[in-house]
């Protein structure tokens, strides 16, 4: 049953209008909450085994980057699966207008 | 054999004869109409993936004699005092073809495979990178809210003034799903007209973003926020089921199907069902919502001045959630000592991607070096959650 009818009046319906912007105020203000918080949680975790796996990985010299499967072993991949590096190659020979077998790519790394 | 006859019988059975019978210039008249509007969608490319087959589903539905949909049906099945009240059966013996289609918007299960898609090709990243930016979909949802008490203004009845201010929420199945539930009748109007505005952003944003915001905020350059893990963009679209549909639960339709597409696209185990989301399904509910939405577009409930009043409505609605977007970009990048480019507000009205690239198009007028994108992403993915609660919200009221 609607809580609100024809009938009702104008102010009454007016009222309404800003109840629920509101109420689109608050739900997403909540949201907000619970997503800082959710995302505070991930990023403490993050912190915790960070040095944990720095420290086991400190004597050990820093392993280069594997070359990108299907290339002539000279691009590098940091943190960057490679759909996403072949994808952006593509977006770069599509800007450049040159063709991808012109270009070369070094290293491609997510910068964060 | 009388051959005069048989061409008299033959020409006076043809839909041509209609044309020229009673109501017949209204079916003329919306012909036409179906034809700019596959105009625009074809030459002029206002979202043809949508406009194309509303803009059929019209043509379709005003061909005298073709009995393709049938307005009656649905009048009745709308009307608690008829015998065929909520028939489905009756629609089923007795429809068209394109009455079966529009079952699928009636149960609102176009709309929300719409949002399963939307969900499965929607990165929440960004926001969850900044979920400052949820604010920012709030505040641009100040049209819907403005344009319903216009259309009040207007002596449209509450259901319909509802129907009419999602527009300004500036999301198609968003509209489409609240405008079947509270005034289907409108339907035809709300939708070419909320899906022509979307295609206008381009035009109908910037004035309002230099009008609003100076020389100087807009060639804010914001900073990166924190990269997201994926683990936190799994649990994101859990927690926002659980919350959102907790909160409101008329809502659950819409943000259920958005947050199990976007769930399907982020687990990286089910890559084959986000895939047929994002292409197939989507490719596949495309066209029968659209045909179905433009079979509502009947002669006699489209050439009203109702329908005038809807897009002028509709404009102002766009405006307004603009505006909304604005004022509160604005607001935080005062109270961030202008850390947050305001143009980002105005990509709040949903309308996933255009309104991120267009914030995006002014802030590198104002400074060629700035890219806002991923930054203006955020309050547009929270402009789509934003919407669907402001739906659920009058769905509650007036449903």
């Amino acid at each position: 049953m609607p809580v609100l009818t024809a009938a009702s009046s104008f102010a009454e319906l007016s009222l309404t209008a800003l109840l629920g912007y509101g109420v689109v105020f608050l739900g997403l203000i909540l949201l907000m909450i619970v997503v800082t918080i959710v995302g505070k949680i991930f990023t403490a975790g993050e912190k915790k085994t960070a040095p944990a796996a720095k420290a086991q990985e400190a004597p050990a010299p820093a392993p280069e980057a594997p070359a990108a499967p299907g290339t002539a072993g000279q691009l590098k991949l940091h943190n960057v699966e490679p759909k996403t590096a072949a994808m952006l190659m593509a977006i770069v020979a599509n800007k450049l207008g040159k063709p991808l077998n012109e270009l070369r790519f070094i290293s491609i790394k997510e910068v964060e | 054999m009388d051959i005069g006859k048989i061409l008299l019988d033959l020409w006076n059975d043809s839909g041509f004869a209609a044309l020229f019978v009673g109501f017949g210039w209204q079916n003329a008249v919306m012909l036409a109409i179906s034809c700019v509007l596959l105009y625009l969608a074809i030459v002029k490319k206002f979202e043809p993936l949508l406009l194309c087959g509303i803009a059929f589903g019209c043509l379709l539905t005003n061909l005298p004699g073709a009995g393709l949909y049938h307005q009656d049906l649905w009048d009745n099945f709308m009307n608690a005092d008829h015998a065929d009240y909520h028939s489905y059966g009756t629609v089923l013996s007795n429809g068209g073809l394109l009455d079966f289609f529009y079952i699928g918007v009636k149960t609102s299960i176009y709309p929300c495979l719409i949002f399963m898609g939307v969900g499965a090709m929607t990165d929440f990243g960004p926001m969850l990178s900044r979920p400052k930016s949820l604010l920012l979909g709030a505040a641009a949802q100040l049209g819907v809210f403005a344009a319903f008490v216009g259309a009040l203004l207007l002596k449209f009845t509450p259901e319909e003034a509802a129907s009419i201010g999602i527009i300004g929420g500036a999301d198609g199945p968003t509209a489409i799903f609240l405008t079947s539930k509270l005034a289907p009748h409108l339907l035809g109007a709300i939708a070419v007209a909320a899906y022509s505005y979307m295609a206008l952003i381009p035009l109908i944003q910037p004035p309002f973003m230099k009008l609003l915001t100076t020389e100087e905020q807009r060639g804010i350059k914001m900073e990166q926020a924190r990269s997201v893990s994926k683990t936190e963009k799994i649990v994101f679209p859990i927690v926002v089921t659980l919350f959102v549909a907790l909160l409101l639960p008329d809502t659950a339709p819409l943000i259920g199907c958005l947050m199990l597409g976007n769930l399907l696209k982020e687990t990286g185990v089910t890559d084959r069902l986000s895939d047929t989301v994002q292409n197939a399904l989507m490719n596949i509910v495309t066209i029968l919502l659209s045909t179905s939405v433009g079979a509502t577009m009947v002669g006699s409930n489209f050439l009203t001045v109702q329908t005038l009043s809807i897009v002028v409505l509709g404009v102002v609605a766009f405006v307004l959630s603009t505006c909304g977007g604005l004022i509160g970009g604005v607001i935080m990048c005062k109270l961030t000592k202008g850390k947050v480019n305001p143009l980002i507000g105005s990509a709040g009205v949903s309308a996933v991607p255009m309104a991120a690239r267009v914030a995006n198009k002014e802030g590198q007028k104002a400074n060629p070096s700035n890219f806002l994108l991923m930054h203006a992403m955020g309050p547009n993915v929270a402009g789509v959650i934003g919407s669907a609660i402001a739906a659920g919200f009058l769905l509650s009221v007036f449903g």
